[in-house]
């Protein structure tokens, strides 16, 4: 069933759609990312104009995080405190995001610097996401227990706060900081950002695994919305067609996605994070070295 | 008053034509609804002519449709050290958004290079013609490219010997329209021509508008984005609190 899309003025098949949102779903409620990293490359693949790709994705991580969070907070898995101070510092980052995208769309560069940081940010978590989490599987199958490293420079900071639900008392600080980082990524390369702060919140600021995922979804909520708006204001790029048919499946697969989640271990879970995010890298960082098959490429000027 | 005034300048300076067209569309408009995938337009006409038809040379029909004109930019990737990226870039200052042309026979039978040269007839001179641009030497391999990548993707065609001609009177085509089609008005044209010269032209219009669902979200996406904005975020939010209520509801 074909459909056409009004933003994006090409038409689809319906039910591409709703399996490639409840790819995103699924992923997004097993690993509390919200899926953005995969959905906007493939979008771009199934021939969405790349300006509508990144500004509907974002509606649609709403929705499918939406979903995913309200199981988390049934089983009061979410850190509120912490998800409200990552949220400040996500708006402001977002807000800054957004200067510098348009900063460095005028120098004519920013599918480079997209794709760069993709690499670079996939390559380094993915791979240190994956070496930890076999370290941590080895020493569980040795019988002795994972002690997580509970003090590092982080725990010296001043503005200490307590956050109940984690376990932890700690400087602001960090998950500001944080916050910020992911916020400006969420805007210049179109994502919630949560495959970032996800392996933060756990390797930085020590958080247990079972509180990050609903935490980073609450915070990825606002994020997103806020970007939905921005771009859809400035940009008028949001296809909402588009964003039901993605949702639809997303949501469907969110809760199914949170219901494998804790069925799998931890370390499991992380592996197989690991392991997709090392995989999306390989592919960015083959288009990137590999010649292309067609060197010219088509781009509309205002608008998309 | 202006147009008067050139329509009997027209008059004056062009001999009384032999032979002239009379064409039709099968649809003066093209409603892009939701389900909408690709369209086709019938094209039909009839030669009007005051004298007995000339046997002497051969009477070639060619139909063109252009879509509305684009402001593109063409970038071409260059290694640059191990990595390829965007490198030199061509501002294509008008590119129509479709171009069709369909004809009677080969198309150098019909129109020779200078003619062709003069009405812009050929997907190469049609495309070629609006870019006036800057910024690189080579530019024609920028726009080689433009007219490659379109044709591949059926926005650029060029159908040659499509055009039935009966009797050297009656001719009809039809154009495949793709499905990402651009809204906005597609300038159709039929040419005429004998001996590789253009003898009588005529253009018509078809409108290609988004209709129901698809014109209400395009209008409120661009003259309310604030309200179009909070829509969209309230759908995704009622979706996945939905989503959640169904499954609890399920579990239960």
């Amino acid at each position: 069933m074909q459909v056409y899309l009004p933003i994006a003025e090409v038409s689809v098949n319906a039910f591409l759609l709703l399996g490639l949102g409840g790819l995103i779903g699924v992923l997004s409620g097993m690993f509390g990312v919200g899926g953005g990293f995969l959905m906007t490359p493939l979008l771009f693949f199934i021939g969405i104009p790349p300006a509508v790709a990144v500004a509907t994705g974002a509606n649609q991580i709403v929705a499918s995080s939406f979903s995913a969070v309200l199981a988390h907070f049934k089983r009061r898995t979410v850190d509120l405190r912490m998800g409200i101070v990552l949220l400040i510092g996500g708006l402001v980052g977002a807000a800054l995001g957004v200067q510098l995208f348009n900063m460095l769309r005028a120098l004519g560069q920013v599918d480079l610097l997209v794709n760069l940081c993709y690499v670079l940010f996939l390559g380094v978590i993915g791979t240190l996401m994956f070496i930890e989490s076999l370290n941590a599987i080895f020493k569980s199958r040795s019988g002795k227990p994972a002690a997580r490293k509970r003090h590092n420079w982080v725990h010296n900071l001043p503005f200490k706060v307590k956050f109940r639900t984690s376990g932890l008392y700690i400087s602001v600080i960090p998950p500001l900081v944080v916050g910020v980082l992911v916020g400006v990524l969420a805007a210049v390369m179109g994502v919630g950002g949560g495959f970032i702060m996800v392996p933060a919140m756990i390797y930085l600021l020590g958080m247990p695994t079972k509180v990050v995922v609903g935490t980073s979804l609450f915070q990825i909520i606002f994020v997103t919305a806020f970007t939905t708006m921005l771009h859809a204001v400035t940009n008028y790029t949001v296809d909402v067609m588009l964003a039901v048919l993605l949702l639809i499946g997303g949501v469907i697969g969110a809760q199914f996605g949170t219901r494998i989640a804790v069925r799998l271990k931890a370390e499991q879970l992380r592996i197989l994070l690991a392991l997709m995010v090392m995989g999306v890298c390989g592919k960015l960082a083959f288009d990137l070295f590999a010649q292309p098959s067609e060197l010219y490429s088509i781009a509309a000027v205002g608008g998309h | 008053m202006l147009l008067r005034l050139l329509l009997v300048i027209f008059a004056v300076v062009t001999p009384a034509r032999a032979e002239e067209v009379v064409a039709g569309l099968s649809q003066k408009q093209i409603a892009i609804s939701t389900n909408f995938d690709g369209s086709e337009i019938l094209i039909f006409g009839a030669v009007k002519r005051e004298a007995a038809i000339a046997r002497d040379s051969q009477l070639g029909v060619i139909v063109t449709v252009a879509g509305p004109a684009q402001e593109l930019t063409v970038r071409r990737k260059e290694k640059w050290s191990a990595i390829w990226i965007n490198r030199d870039s061509l501002e294509v200052r008008s590119a129509p958004s479709f171009y069709a042309v369909a004809t009677t026979a080969p198309f150098d039978t019909l129109l020779t290079d200078e003619s062709d040269l003069v009405y812009l007839v050929s997907v190469d001179r049609a495309i070629h013609a609006g870019m006036a641009s800057e910024g690189v030497d080579d530019q024609n391999n920028f726009i080689d490219a433009l007219i490659r990548i379109r044709e591949a993707n059926d926005l650029y065609q060029s159908n040659e010997g499509t055009v039935t001609l009966t009797g050297d009177t009656l001719f009809n085509t039809s154009i495949k329209l793709p499905a990402n089609l651009v809204g906005g008005s597609y300038n159709v044209r039929f040419l005429l021509t004998r001996e590789g010269r253009v003898i009588s032209q005529y253009e018509t219009v078809i409108f290609v508008n988004k209709v129901g669902l698809e014109r209400f979200l395009y209008a409120l996406a661009h003259e309310k984005p604030t309200l179009y904005g909070l829509m969209s975020l309230a759908i995704a939010i009622a979706a996945g609190w939905g989503a959640s209520a169904v499954f609890r509801y399920i579990r239960a």
